[in-house]
Formats: C-alpha cells, structure tokens, sequence
C-alpha cells in the first residue's frame, strides 16, 4: 500500500475494516505530512493530541467491530467551524486568542461518526475572499503549479487552506463552507470534488457567521463518493439551528449507480461569457459530450437573470455581514486595541473593529452598512432582494420544465497567482464567483468536480447544479462525470 | 449615486471602523467602484416582485417556553479581554 494520506475516505475505510493498517497509523501518516508542508500554510491550528487520542478511540472501535461510517478517518477543519477548546479565528485579527467554549454542530457530528481532527484549516478573513489572500494567517499555496514554472498560486477561496490540504494529501478530507462559491472556485483550482449542499441541509450552529442566508457548510474531498460519505454524516436537523431543514438524511452513497440514462441536464446559454478562455469553453463542451455518452439528455435552457447575480450578491451578502460582524466590538471575545488616555467605549468599538479586521472585510461591513442604511435601503437592499427571488425563479422554471440538473464551468480562470489580482479593483476578484453564486441566491446545492487540465498543466473544474434536497440525485450525475473525465492527476510534490 | 468623502466618514462611523482623514478619498473611490458595479440591478424590472426573505419557504420551529441553557457565567467571560466580578468590563460610557 503507498502513503496512507492518499487514500480516499473510501479506500481507508475498506482498509481499516479490513484491519491492513490501524487508524494510529493512518493518522501518523497525515500528521507526518502536515508536518512536511508548513510551505503551503494549509493548517494553522494543529491538533495533533486530540487526533492522536481519537484515531486510539477509532481503533478500540474498529476491534470491537462498532465502526460509526467515519471512524478513524483523519480530517482538516476550515477555521470557521468552532471546535470546543481549539482556536478558532476565523481567520481574522480580531479574534485573536479565541478559544470556543462549544463544538459546531457540524463537527461534533463528523466526531461521533469517528473521525479524527488533524488541525484548523486556512481560510479569507470571514470567508470573503477567492484567492485566500485576506487570512491573517497568510496565503495559503496551492500544490499545484503551472509547469515548471514556481510561480506560486492560490488555491481558491475562501476555504483554500481545505482545498491545498485534500488536494496535498495532508489529510483524507476537509471542511468547507460556501456562501458564493468558497467550497466550489477553490474544490476547481486544485482538481478536488467540492459540494455545496441545499441552503439548510447542514446546520449552521457553530460556525462563525458571514451572509446568514447564504452560508452552507460542505464537504471537500477526492472524489464524489467521498462526498457522499462525508455529507451524510454532516447533514441533518438540528433544533439549534432553526433553519436545518427537518428533512430525512437519504443514504447518498447508496444512491451512486453512476446511471443517468434518460437523465435531462441543461446548459445555461447565460453561462457563456464574453472574453470566457478557450480552454473553459472547449471543457464545457467535453463535459457534454461525456453526460451525453453517458445517456443524458442534454437541452439548451436559459437563465436570463444570470448577469444580476453578482451584483445582487454584492448586496445581500455585505448587508448581511455588517449586521452579523457587529458582535466583534473587544468586549467578549478575541482583540481589543489599546485605547488613549481618555477614550470612551465607542473609540474602543472604533479603533478594535480598524485593527482587528482586514481591509476587505472593513470594505465590506461599510457597503453592507451603506445599503442597509436609512435612505438607500429600498434602492438596493430590497431591490436585490427582489432580484434575488426572479434568479431563484428562473431556476424554478427550468426545473419545472423537467430539467435535473444543470452543467457550467465551475470557475472562469484556473488558479491564478498570488497577487496577480492585487493591482485590479475589487470587483474584478469578484467575478471569480460569476458561475457559482447564483446556486447560493436560490439555495440549491451545487458540486464542482474535476475535469480536465489547461495548457499549463492545471487542474480546471465543472459545476453541476441540482434541485433543491435532490443532493442524492446530484452526486450520482456528478458521479457519471468523475468516471467519464477519468481525472487523476495530482500535483507533483515541491514542497 | 455617487459616494463623497463626507458620506464615506459617515458610513465608518455608523459601521463603528476608525477611518483616518487621508484614508477617505480611497475609501469613497472603492465604494463607488462597488456600487457602480451594483447599479446594474436597476436594469431589471422588479414590479410586482416580492423581496425574498427566505430561500426556502419553511415555518419557525415553537419549542417550548423553558430555559434550556444558563448559569454558566464562567464560560461566558472566558474569552473576554478584559472581565471583573462576573462582568464585562469597558471603558466607562457615562461621565
């Protein structure tokens, strides 16, 4: 057997089972890797004690022949998920120090499932960010490069730090969340499968807040069964959550037969983009040809509120995020700045929220706060609001019209540099998300799944789209097309 | 619309952010560029549509009317920067 941190989550558990190697071993060998990679600034908060007396728990299970689905299986933690005495920053300043006092609902589920937690993963500040340049922790680095050329790229984000671990091999899977595409863009610019699932299919309690309406946590993993696996043991109602959808859990591995004969998939014509790269174009058209081989129907279908996304987007999500980044004002938790004789309680708010928060995240509280505020908020909060319901309609309707699922690219570039985006004006980061973000505005679940490579050798990505709580159907479409784009390529090791 | 200093220094401070003087210009430059960007919402025509609150129509959850967690003072003030006698403790706020 080769490194055991290769492994997928399904090969290391036919293994554990059968008793080829231990979950003490398969640990060792992440946390080996973990160790050899400081490079890629994937893991922030390492944890190896806790890991190292979960996969000992795993194996007294293992033996006694009660394994929970992911027992022994060692897992990265994206920084927003609060895990009970581990600090958790969210990769921001200004929670410096912050040690939650509770374990998310998400996590405390993938422990009692038997998984094993290597460390906190890297991540954008507050998850606002696509290239993982906003964390307080550093860059993350993608493993990938492009040739021999040692340019270093961002693994996507925001959850990059997810992305560069699984697509390095420093653990077997991770966590995510995707509020416009933080799961996807980043699953897409390492050849990982990343899902968003159905706003509501995973609880939201314990992890730390963005856009309330629009965050979803989610699995990151090397291949779809995985995700399968790793979504089934994440999902679920949750009283504390109040919009966790009390909907039965259906067995999503069970469901992969990787038949979609008969199935109707729909090209979006409002996908295709001006200036859009050949190679994305002509990845598309491949990913269509496969699905048809495959015995889908493919149907030409239009969206025609697709443009507004963004922009409503660059409402909805700032205006909710003002509100919820309120809390941090150095009274209960992480930085407070040191104040000059005679400040009162407002410059301490003032000159912590300045210090303790990154400059797109500042950026963003304010045009939250500007559209929320008295005078502007029919203009654009409402009005985006509006716009809102007719993007989710226009999915409707293709639904409705016996549509199953939905294929685009999944990102508009491959993995660029670090830095290279520095120069542009926000919006230009922005349109990283141009095909994933209308999946968060109607709240369906989406998956990104690897599909090919571009000239330069790096990995490119294709999203499919699914009903609402149809994840089960999603998966195994998805599934047909990890087996006809047959994608194995993996990063060669420089770090 | 367009975004002028004043208006910026107004927004930093409703948002509670300390912005210097010199750092103003930039900052109503960046919030232009944004709602700029954002302005294409008025192309489309939303009569009649109503504003979504939820993206999937579900009713609240009741639970019962009882305490379910408390009395965990301690736990509370855990990560406070700065705790005394049980409270959080700020710069004064009345003089």
């Amino acid at each position: 057997m080769g490194d055991l941190n290769a492994l997928t989550i399904a090969e290391a558990r036919d293994g554990l089972r059968s008793g080829a190697f231990t979950a003490g071993d398969l640990t060792e060998a992440c946390l080996t890797a973990i160790e050899g990679a400081g490079a890629l600034n994937a893991f922030v908060h390492h944890t190896p004690e806790i890991a190292r007396a979960q996969a000992a728990k795993a194996d007294q299970r293992l033996s006694a022949g009660e394994a929970p689905a992911l027992c022994g299986i060692p897992l990265g933690i994206k920084d927003l998920f609060c895990t009970k005495g581990v600090p958790g920053q969210a990769g921001s300043r200004i929670l410096e120090g912050f040690k939650p006092g509770y374990e998310s609902t998400v996590t405390r589920q993938l422990w009692a499932s038997g998984a094993v937690m290597l460390g906190k993963l890297n991540m954008d500040e507050f998850a606002m960010g696509s290239s993982n340049e906003t964390s307080t922790y550093g860059n993350a680095i993608n493993p990938w490069r492009r040739g021999n050329d040692d340019t270093a790229l961002t693994p996507g984000g925001s959850s990059g730090g997810s992305a560069a671990a699984v697509a390095a091999d420093l653990c077997l899977a991770a966590t995510g969340t995707d509020t416009g595409g933080s799961i996807r863009q980043p699953a897409a610019f390492v050849g990982i499968t990343g899902l968003k699932p159905t706003y509501g299919r995973c609880s939201r309690w314990g992890i730390i807040a963005f856009a309330s309406s629009l965050d979803q946590a989610g699995p990151m993993t090397k291949s779809v069964r995985d995700a399968a696996i790793m979504l089934q043991e994440m999902a679920g109602h949750d009283p504390a959550d109040s919009t966790s959808a009390d909907l039965p859990v259906p067995d999503f591995e069970a469901l992969l037969t990787g038949d979609i004969k008969g199935k109707t998939i729909g090209i979006p014509k409002e996908y295709r983009m001006e200036g859009m790269p050949d190679e994305i174009e002509a990845l598309w058209a491949e990913g269509r040809k496969m699905l048809e081989d495959a015995g889908a129907r493919m149907v030409d279908i239009s969206l025609p509120h697709t443009k507004y996304a963004l922009p409503a987007y660059y409402v909805v999500a700032p205006a909710e995020a003002s509100s919820n980044l309120a809390r941090y004002d150095g009274v209960r938790y992480g930085y407070r700045a040191k104040l000059a004789q005679g400040d009162g309680v407002t410059e301490m708010y003032e000159k912590t929220r300045a210090e303790g928060f990154g400059a797109e995240v500042k950026r963003r509280v304010m045009i939250g706060t500007y559209v929320l505020s008295a005078g502007f908020y029919d203009a654009y909060y409402n009005r985006a609001r509006k716009v809102r319901a007719l993007i989710k309609r226009d999915f409707e309707e293709v639904f409705a019209q016996g549509v199953d699922a939905i294929l685009t690219p999944a990102t508009p570039s491959a993995a660029f540099g670090l830095g290279e985006m520095s120069e542009a004006d926000p919006v230009a980061m922005y349109l990283n998300d141009i095909f994933t973000v209308t999946v968060n505005l109607a709240g369906l679940p989406g998956i990104a799944v690897p599909a090919g490579v571009d000239r330069q050798g790096l990995p490119l990505g294709l999203q499919l789209i699914g009903r609402p709580w149809e994840e089960g159907d999603l998966l195994n479409t998805a599934y047909a097309l990890e087996q006809a784009a047959g994608f194995v390529a993996k990063p060669a090791k420089w770090w | 619309m367009t975004v002028d200093q004043g208006t910026a220094a107004k927004v930093a401070k409703l948002a509670r952010i300390a912005v210097e003087e010199e750092a103003l210009p930039a900052l109503a430059d960046e919030f232009n560029a944004i709602l700029g960007f954002v302005e294409q919402l008025n192309e489309v025509d939303v009569e009649g549509v109503e504003p979504m609150v939820s993206v999937t129509p579900m009713r609240l959850k009741r639970r019962e009317d009882v305490v379910t967690e408390g009395g965990m003072a301690d736990a509370v003030l855990e990560n406070a920067p700065d705790a005394r006698e049980g409270f959080f403790a700020v710069p004064k706020v009345v003089e």
